[in-house]
């Protein structure tokens, strides 16, 4: 649009003040979330269908503006359409509601109920975005601009208050005072370690040397996280001013986004962000008049979950294959290209722009008394409303579960609240006892799990724990790239017996090896793929031995999940003959003819239990036992 | 593993040409060796044995070095992809929503392991670990574009779009997304 550059600390607060106080800022707002979600449901058919009905001429004239924005993290409920300063939020929105939603609720004044959100706890349509539970419980720090801007325009972050905390840092901060305020503010780091962020800086500065590091983690491996996706896609102004301040604060000159390879539009949008801060003066030569220079560089990874981990992300930023090294030589003395590295993952770097504007007594006021600030966690599994929520340090599992995530996705005795996997493959599995457990960096940690990234997978009955354990196992057996023998071999070993438990075929001395493995496996690795490796099959051990002991003793699994144990036959009462069974069974495993009338048999030998013909009968007729 | 031998037998002559215009853009640099396989591996679908000659003399990593970072990470193959590269999280999150049903049903019905393709180059199966979509729990990622709340009858529509159409393009954007009304 405009080629301003600042040259000076004044002429971008000038600037800014100018935007803030334009008829941008003053506009209505129609939100068309294009985040991965909303995009995979059709959003892409909504944004485009706005845009043919109100192009620019209409919104100039209406006094509005229509945003492509990043997830609102209510991925559930997508395409999701909001319309600002109201907070009117629309959900399930198809291309052909448009035309309606524009005279009624754009040009008109008009609420659509049939597109409104659907309190599920009492039924009746929720008008409001700040209204609905899922936001109403959310405290957004690192997500705070995310769903509300075009994560494509510079001037939106900049309508929010962007880059005034790197302006402050530039102009009224010595790199020294702002290393001291992220000390002050007892920042830990996000991406599962919990390291905290100010000695790490610390250690950094005193390695000496001129050349100096910085790296943003945006591998996100852990299965089922996808917060630093929705960070970088949606809002990646706020990662670039994390990292600047950062290396402001290190004498750093060159920075690094290290993006997983699965997230193309994470790198598409940082690439854009850093052209356009660059363009501005917020980045590169000479920044914002200040002498201190700084420049970032994206960096693609392969698609290895190892990577994650600090000194396999700087191997692979190299070039090199990524795999860890000993950490008796820390990053923060010999990292990336063996100088001292500060590497935090996105959604820290993110949250330091608001210590730095707001102060680090504002964010020891957020959290707990070890676990300061919020952390944004992505709900996911059997919960009524999946999505991202960022809530304060110490809010307890319980209530971020049936609080933002709406309680449980199934009724009845299967759809009950099992258990909630934290930590991703280095986490573990916390019982239904421990809901009411405050969460932050120590608690989950102490009681087998641990916060991790802030993946968090909610299981209800129908999921077996013995095979959650050989899940993991089989995903880390995968991932391990091999280089120390007992995470390679050992974690090998403990799926083969955990798939031996699967099938019927445990023994109960079966148990006591995995023990056995584990210690070896833990005291054995460099890395936390290894060393928290067997977590995942000790907590559902701790919690869940009863599940392990009706594989073992009795050949049965509980939840009806392990094939071995399991049979297929079809319930003649509920059975009205459709023939959905018969064309979903892929082995031909399932007699009959489709009639009104006639029911189906299963033969037990030629059906390979896949469960298809139980995901298809709309009548519940296929029965497991 | 034999679809994959029969159809290299069948591609004679690997043309070098979108390999070297890839490197033209790095620096000669070995910290570009991943970048510059990133890209090959999206233009080619696979990174063929002539161009990793080239970009090893280029960018003067072994050869042998090449093979290693080709083999150590996920996002490559030395092996042909199919047109449409079905990729089925298997994720925490889509693992319990069913996923292992899903791939199952991919299996069966393409007649293919994950990490094969089909002979007629059309589709190649591979089991992911998470995606990062999953609020939409199972996913199946085709060619970038992301399917959530995949049913096992959305899976077969998924296969069956470029086939009737015979080849590429075509029905991507098909979403089996379910909708609460």
């Amino acid at each position: 649009m405009d080629t301003v550059r600042y040259e000076t600390v004044d002429a971008f607060r000038d600037h800014a003040a100018a935007l803030r106080g334009s008829d941008l800022a003053r506009r209505r707002r129609v939100l068309v979330c294009c985040g991965t979600g909303c995009l995979a449901g059709g959003a892409r058919g909504v944004a485009e269908a706005f845009a043919e009905h109100l192009p620019d001429n209409k919104q100039t004239e209406l006094g509005l503006v229509v945003k492509r924005t990043g997830c609102h993290g209510f991925c559930e409920k997508g395409p999701l359409v909001v319309l600002m300063p109201r907070g009117t939020f629309y959900r399930g929105v198809k291309p052909k509601h448009v035309p309606e939603i524009v005279e009624r609720s754009v040009v008109g004044d008009e609420v659509i109920e049939e597109l409104l959100y659907v309190d599920p706890g009492t039924g009746k349509p929720v008008a409001g975005y700040g209204d609905i539970e899922f936001y109403a419980k959310q405290t957004r720090v690192a997500m705070r601009n995310i769903g509300l801007i075009d994560p494509a325009n510079i001037d939106d972050y900049m309508l929010r208050g962007g880059y005034d905390a790197l302006a402050r840092a530039l102009s009224t901060m010595s790199p020294e005072q702002v290393l001291q305020t992220i000390e002050a503010a007892k920042l830990r780091g996000r991406g599962g370690g919990g390291f905290d962020a100010g000695r790490k800086w610390r250690s950094c500065k005193r390695a000496g040397g001129d050349v100096r590091y910085v790296i943003a983690n945006g591998d996100e491996g852990d299965p089922g996280a996808f917060m630093d996706r929705s960070i970088m896609e949606g809002d990646p102004h706020a990662v670039l001013e994390g990292l600047i301040i950062g290396g402001y604060a290190l004498e750093s000159s060159q920075g690094y986004i290290y993006v997983r390879q699965e997230y193309p539009l994470a790198v598409e949008h940082l690439q854009r962000a850093i052209e356009d801060a660059r363009g501005r003066g917020l980045l590169g030569e000479n920044i914002l008049g200040s002498g201190y220079s700084f420049e970032i560089e994206i960096s693609r990874g392969g698609g290895a979950f190892v990577c994650g981990e600090s000194s396999a992300l700087m191997r692979s930023v190299e070039g090199k294959v990524g795999e860890p090294r000993a950490k008796y030589i820390h990053a923060t003395d010999k990292g990336l290209w063996d100088r001292p590295t500060v590497l935090n993952n996105v959604e820290t770097w993110a949250t330091v722009p608001c210590i730095v504007e707001k102060g680090p007594e504002w964010f020891t006021g957020l959290g707990t008394e070890r676990s300061k600030g919020t952390k944004a966690f992505s709900l996911v599994g059997k919960v009524k409303n999946t999505g991202l929520v960022e809530v304060e340090m110490g809010t307890t599992l319980r209530q971020i579960i049936f609080g933002p995530g709406g309680g449980m996705l199934d009724t009845g005795e299967r759809g009950k609240f099992k258990a909630v996997q934290t930590g991703g493959p280095s986490g573990g599995c916390v019982p239904e006892s421990l809901l009411d457990l405050p969460v932050d960096f120590d608690t989950l940690t102490e009681v087998g799990s641990m916060m991790g990234s802030g993946g968090m997978i909610v299981m209800d009955h129908s999921t077996c724990m013995v095979d959650v354990a050989r899940y993991f196992l089989s995903f880390l057996v995968d991932e391990s790239c091999g280089k120390c023998v007992p995470c390679r071999e050992g974690l090998f070993q403990m799926y083969q017996i955990v798939s031996r438990i699967c099938e019927g075929k445990g023994t109960p001395a079966d148990l006591d090896k995995i023990d056995d493995l584990s210690q070896a496996i833990i005291l054995g690795s460099l890395c936390a793929l290894g060393k928290s490796g067997p977590n995942p099959v000790l907590s559902t051990l701790q919690y869940f031995r009863h599940e392990y002991e009706a594989h073992i003793n009795e050949k049965r699994c509980p939840a009806g999940v392990c094939k071995a144990l399991i049979t297929y036959s079809v319930v003649n009462d509920r059975c009205d003959g459709c023939g959905a069974c018969l064309s979903a069974c892929a082995v031909g495993a399932i007699m009959g003819t489709p009639k009104k009338g006639d029911t189906f048999k299963i033969d037990a030998l030629a059906c390979d239990r896949c469960g298809a013909c139980v995901a298809v009968c709309k009548r519940g007729a296929i029965a497991v036992a | 593993m034999t679809q994959s031998t029969q159809t290299q037998s069948m591609t004679t002559e690997v043309d070098t040409r979108p390999a070297e215009e890839i490197l033209g853009q790095y620096p000669a640099d070995a910290r570009y060796l991943i970048s510059v396989m990133q890209d090959i591996q999206l233009r080619y679908r696979y990174l063929p044995r002539e161009a990793l000659e080239r970009v090893a003399e280029r960018l003067g990593v072994p050869l042998a070095k090449v093979y290693g970072v080709a083999t150590f990470y996920k996002a490559f193959s030395l092996t042909p992809k199919g047109e449409k590269e079905l990729r089925v999280c298997t994720g925490t999150a889509c693992h319990i929503r069913g996923a292992p049903l899903i791939l199952s049903e991919l299996t069966k019905r393409l007649g293919i392991k994950p990490g094969e393709t089909t002979p007629d180059m059309l589709f190649s199966i591979e089991a992911v670990n998470c995606v990062g979509a999953c609020a939409l729990a199972p996913v199946v990622v085709v060619n970038d574009v992301a399917h959530g709340n995949v049913s096992v009858t959305g899976v077969r529509r998924l296969i069956k779009a470029p086939r009737k159409s015979g080849g590429a393009g075509g029905g991507t954007n098909k979403t089996t997304k379910k909708q609460d009304n």
